[in-house]
C-alpha cells in the first residue's frame, strides 16, 4: 500500500523512537500538520521557531536522545538557525525538519522560499534536501543515525511540499549504508598503552573533562578513572556534571571564569589528559600559557579537535567511554596506594583552594551568587537546571554544584542568549516529574520570553530564576573592566514587571527584594505545580569572579 | 617533533559522493576557516556516483593537517589523500590564444611542437595552443610566447594520480 510524504515521514519518526517533537505550522508543512492528527507522536506547540530547536535540543541534552523539531519554509527555517548553530558548537544530536516550496519553484524566488540548506550549512553536522518521496525513508533514517553518532550534531532535512504530498510505498530501512561516513569509536590500543605509560609515570596529572564525556555517556568510566589513581577533575562548561562536582578530586570548572584551583592546577600539572573537550579559546587563554609543562593526551572522537588549537603529545581518537574502558582495564593491574602518591599534589590543590575559594559577601542586596547557591542547597542538586547566557551562565556554573551528567543546559559554544527557557522546556518535557529551573538574566529571558504561552498551553511546571540586575551584566561587566565604566547600551532601562507578566501567561511571579526573602521564595516557587517567575533583584553591579582577561595566560586571574 | 612552519604547497585528492551541494560544501569548509584554493579540479570517476576533487592549497602543516582532517569529516567525502612528500604524476592542460602574425607563425610552430603542443584553433592573425604538463612546463611555454602576445589563456587546474601500481 502506498503511503503520502507525509505519512511515510511521520512513521519513519516513530521507528526512530521518537514520541515527542517541537515545532509551529506553516503552508509548506500544512500536509505534514494534517497527518500528524492521525499520528500518536506529541507536538509541542512553541511560539517562535528559535524557540523548537532550543526545546528540541534541551530535550536531548537531558535525556540523551535525538531531539526532533518541524518548522515551515522561509522565515521558519530561517528563525532555526540561531538554534541549529546553538545545537552546533555544543554536539548536540538535533534533527530539524523544514518545509520547503515545491521541487519545480526552488530558486523561483517563490513565496516562503529560503535557500535553507545553504544558509545552514557552516553549522550543520549534514544536511538533505528530498526531492523525491523515494528517498523519503531512507533520508531519514540516515539524518538520525548522522545526528546520533560520532560526534553528534544537528542534521536539517528540507521537505518540498510536493514531496510531502506525494505517495510511494514504505519501507523503512534496516540499517544505514553509508561509504563515506564512519566515525571511529573505537581507541587505537597502542596510542592507549603510550598514555597509560604517561599516566603511570606521572607526578602532577590533571583531567580536564568536555562535553564529549556526557555525549558519550562516559560519566561513570572517567569517575572511576579518576578515583582509582587520584587524579584531580576540572571541567569545561559543557562537563559540569560529569564528575561529581562535591568530590574531593574535583576542581570545578576552569578557563575564563574558572575556579583559581583549576586554572593553577592546569598552569602546574605536568599531565593533563583532556577527555571530550575542545581546547576553546574561553578554556585555554594565552595558548602558550595554557598547561606549559604539560604533556598532553587527548581523548576525542572527532579528529578534527585533535590539535587544531594546541599540539598534543598523544591523540586517541575514539569513543571517551571506549578508550577509558580500556585505561580502566590497563589501572587495574596496577596495585599501588594512589593516594599517598598524589599527596603533595592534592595538598597543593587544597592550599591553592584555601587561598581563593569562590566566595562573596552577602550583605543588604541580594547576591546573585547567595540564590545560586540556595538554589542549589534547596534542590539538593537534584534538578536540571538550564541557563540563559552571561553572568548567570558563569554564577551557576560556579556555585551550583552539579553531581550528575545531563543536568545542565547551556549554551556553551555559541553563547546563545534565549537559550535557557527553551530548552528548560524540552528538558521538562522528557522528564515531567523533574524539578527544571531555567536561572537566567533580566535581558536574556526576554529574548524567548514569548514560552510562556507553551508552558501555559501544556501545563509545565518549569521555574525561572531571573537574577534581575536591570543590566546586560557580563558586558557591563567588561565595560566597567575594560572600557573605563563607559555603559554603553548595557543599562536595561526598561523591562516588563516580571510578576504581572508571569500572571498575565496564566504563571505565577514571585519577587524578592532582600537576601532573607530568597530562601522562602525559591521553596514555595518549587511547591507549585505551575510554571513560575522568580524575580530576584539583585545588587546591580555584581561582578564575575575570577576572570582571566582575553588574550592573557590563565595563571593571571583577577580575583576580586 | 620538528613540524613545518612554513607555508608549503600540497596537491590533495579527495573522492566524493558524485551529489549536488558536495562542491558547495568544500568550498565552504576552505572559506568559513580562511584557507586557501589555488586551484580545484572536480570530475566523474569510472563510478558514476564517486567524483574526484583535485585540491592545491597551501598551508603549514598545522593548517594542512586541519584542512585534511576537515575534508574527511565531511558527510559526503570518502577518501582523502596528500600527495605532499610521496610520488606522483601531476598535470595541467593550458589553452593560450596567441597573436600569429606571417613573421611568427613559423617560431610559434617551433615552439608548440618542442612542448609537444598541438594547434587545436587557426585563423589568419592567431593561432590557438593547447599543451599540458607540469607546473614548469606550462610556466615555460607561457614565458616563451609571451613576447609573442599572448590574448588569452586558460588552465584547467592540477590533476594528480599517485606513482605505482596501487590505486587510491
Amino acid at each position: 500500500m502506498k503511503k503520502t510524504g507525509a505519512q511515510i515521514l511521520l512513521e519513519s519518526l516513530q521507528l526512530e523512537g521518537v514520541d515527542t517533537i517541537f515545532g509551529f505550522p506553516g503552508g509548506a508543512v500544512i500536509g505534514i500538520y494534517d497527518a500528524l492528527l492521525n499520528s500518536p507522536i506529541r507536538h509541542i506547540l512553541v511560539r517562535h521557531e528559535q524557540a523548537a530547536v532550543h526545546a528540541a535540543d534541551g530535550y536531548a541534552r537531558s535525556s540523551g536522545k535525538v531531539g526532533v523539531c518541524l518548522v515551515t519554509s522561509g522565515p521558519g527555517a530561517t528563525n532555526t538557525v540561531t538554534g541549529i548553530a546553538t545545537a552546533y558548537m555544543d554536539s548536540i544530536p538535533v534533527v530539524v525538519l523544514t518545509g520547503q516550496v515545491s521541487t519545480g519553484l526552488i530558486g523561483n524566488d517563490a513565496f516562503q522560499e529560503a535557500d535553507i540548506m545553504g544558509i545552514t550549512r557552516p553549522c550543520t553536522k549534514h544536511s538533505y534536501l528530498v526531492k523525491d518521496v523515494k528517498e523519503l525513508a531512507r533520508t531519514i533514517k540516515e539524518a538520525f543515525y548522522i545526528a546520533g553518532t560520532g560526534r553528534p550534531g544537528p542534521v536539517l532535512v528540507d521537505l518540498p511540499k510536493d514531496v510531502i504530498a506525494d505517495s510511494a510505498e514504505f519501507n523503512y530501512p534496516e540499517s544505514v549504508n553509508m561509504q563515506s561516513y564512519n566515525p571511529t569509536y573505537r581507541g587505537h590500543r597502542g596510542q592507549i598503552q603510550k598514555a597509560f605509560k604517561l599516566i603511570l609515570k606521572a607526578n602532577r596529572p590533571l583531567i580536564y573533562a568536555g562535553g564529549g564525556v556526557i555525549s558519550s555517556d562516559a560519566s561513570e568510566e572517567l569517575t572511576a578513572f579518576a578515583r582509582t589513581l587520584s587524579i584531580p577533575v576540572t571541567a569545561t562548561l559543557m562537563g559540569l556534571g560529569c564528575f561529581p562536582g562535591v568530590d574531593d578530586l574535583s576542581l570545578g570548572m576552569l578557563g575564563m571564569h574558572g575556579t583559581y584551583r583549576a586554572n593553577m592546577a592546569v598552569t602546574n600539572c605536568d599531565l593533563l589528559i583532556a577527555v571530550g573537550a575542545r581546547f576553546d579559546d574561553r578554556v585555554t587563554g594565552k595558548i602558550d600559557g595554557f598547561a606549559p609543562n604539560a604533556k598532553i593526551i587527548h581523548i576525542d572522537i572527532d579528529p578534527t579537535s585533535i590539535s587544531k588549537n594546541i599540539r598534543v603529545h598523544i591523540p586517541i581518537v575514539g569513543d571517551a567511554k571506549d578508550v577509558l574502558k580500556k585505561i580502566n582495564k590497563l589501572i587495574q593491574e596496577e596495585k599501588e596506594d594512589w593516594t599517598s602518591i598524589r599527596r603533595e599534589w592534592l595538598d597543593q590543590i587544597l592550599k591553592w583552594k584555601n587561598t581563593y575559594p569562590l566566595a562573596y559577601e552577602q550583605k543588604d542586596v541580594i547576591k546573585p551568587q547567595y540564590v545560586v547557591e540556595k538554589i542549589y542547597e534547596i534542590t539538593k542538586g537534584d534538578a536540571i537546571i538550564s541557563t540563559e547566557v552571561g553572568q548567570n551562565q558563569m554564577w551557576t556554573a560556579q556555585y551550583y554544584h552539579f553531581t550528575k551528567p545531563r543536568t545542565l543546559l547551556t549554551s556553551g559554544g555559541l553563547g546563545t542568549m534565549g537559550y535557557g527557557f527553551p530548552a528548560a522546556i524540552g528538558a521538562q518535557i522528557a522528564f515531567p516529574e523533574k524539578t527544571v529551573i531555567d536561572i537566567a538574566g533580566d535581558g536574556s529571558i526576554q529574548m524567548n520570553i514569548q514560552e510562556l504561552a507553551t508552558v501555559a498551553q501544556y501545563n509545565l511546571p518549569v521555574k525561572i530564576a531571573i537574577l534581575n540586575n536591570r543590566y546586560l551584566g557580563m558586558v557591563r561587566q567588561w565595560q566597567g573592566l575594560f572600557h573605563n565604566k563607559r555603559y554603553s547600551q548595557t543599562p536595561l532601562e526598561v523591562s516588563p514587571d516580571f510578576i504581572k507578566l508571569a500572571e498575565a501567561y496564566g504563571a505565577v511571579g514571585l519577587r524578592a527584594t532582600k537576601p532573607e526573602e530568597v530562601v522562602p521564595t525559591i521553596e514555595k516557587a518549587l511547591s507549585i505545580s505551575k510554571a513560575v517567575i522568580m524575580d530576584f533583584v539583585v545588587e546591580r553591579e555584581e561582578d564575575v569572579y575570577p576572570m582571566v582577561p582575553v588574550g592573557a595566560p590563565l595563571k593571571e586571574m583577577l580575583l576580586v | 617533533m620538528e613540524r613545518e612552519i612554513l607555508d608549503m604547497r600540497h596537491t590533495i585528492s579527495a573522492l566524493v559522493l558524485n551529489q549536488p551541494g558536495v562542491l558547495a560544501r568544500v568550498a565552504g569548509l576552505f572559506s568559513g576557516r580562511g584557507f586557501n584554493i589555488e586551484s580545484l579540479c572536480v570530475a566523474e570517476t569510472l563510478d558514476p556516483s564517486v567524483s574526484r576533487m583535485t585540491i592545491v592549497t597551501r598551508g603549514n602543516d598545522q593548517v594542512i593537517e586541519q584542512i585534511t582532517k576537515q575534508l574527511n569529516k565531511l558527510v559526503d567525502i570518502i577518501k582523502v589523500v596528500d600527495f605532499f612528500g610521496s610520488e606522483y604524476v601531476d598535470r595541467e592542460m593550458i589553452l593560450i590564444k596567441v597573436t600569429a602574425e606571417s613573421s611568427s607563425r613559423a617560431e610559434i610552430l617551433r615552439i608548440t611542437d618542442i612542448f609537444r603542443g598541438k594547434i587545436v584553433d587557426v585563423t589568419p592573425k592567431s593561432y590557438t595552443i593547447e599543451v599540458s604538463g607540469d607546473e614548469n612546463k606550462i610556466r615555460a611555454i607561457i614565458d616563451l610566447l609571451k613576447p609573442m602576445g599572448i590574448k588569452e589563456v586558460v588552465r584547467t587546474g592540477r590533476v594528480a594520480i599517485s606513482r605505482g601500481s596501487k590505486g587510491i
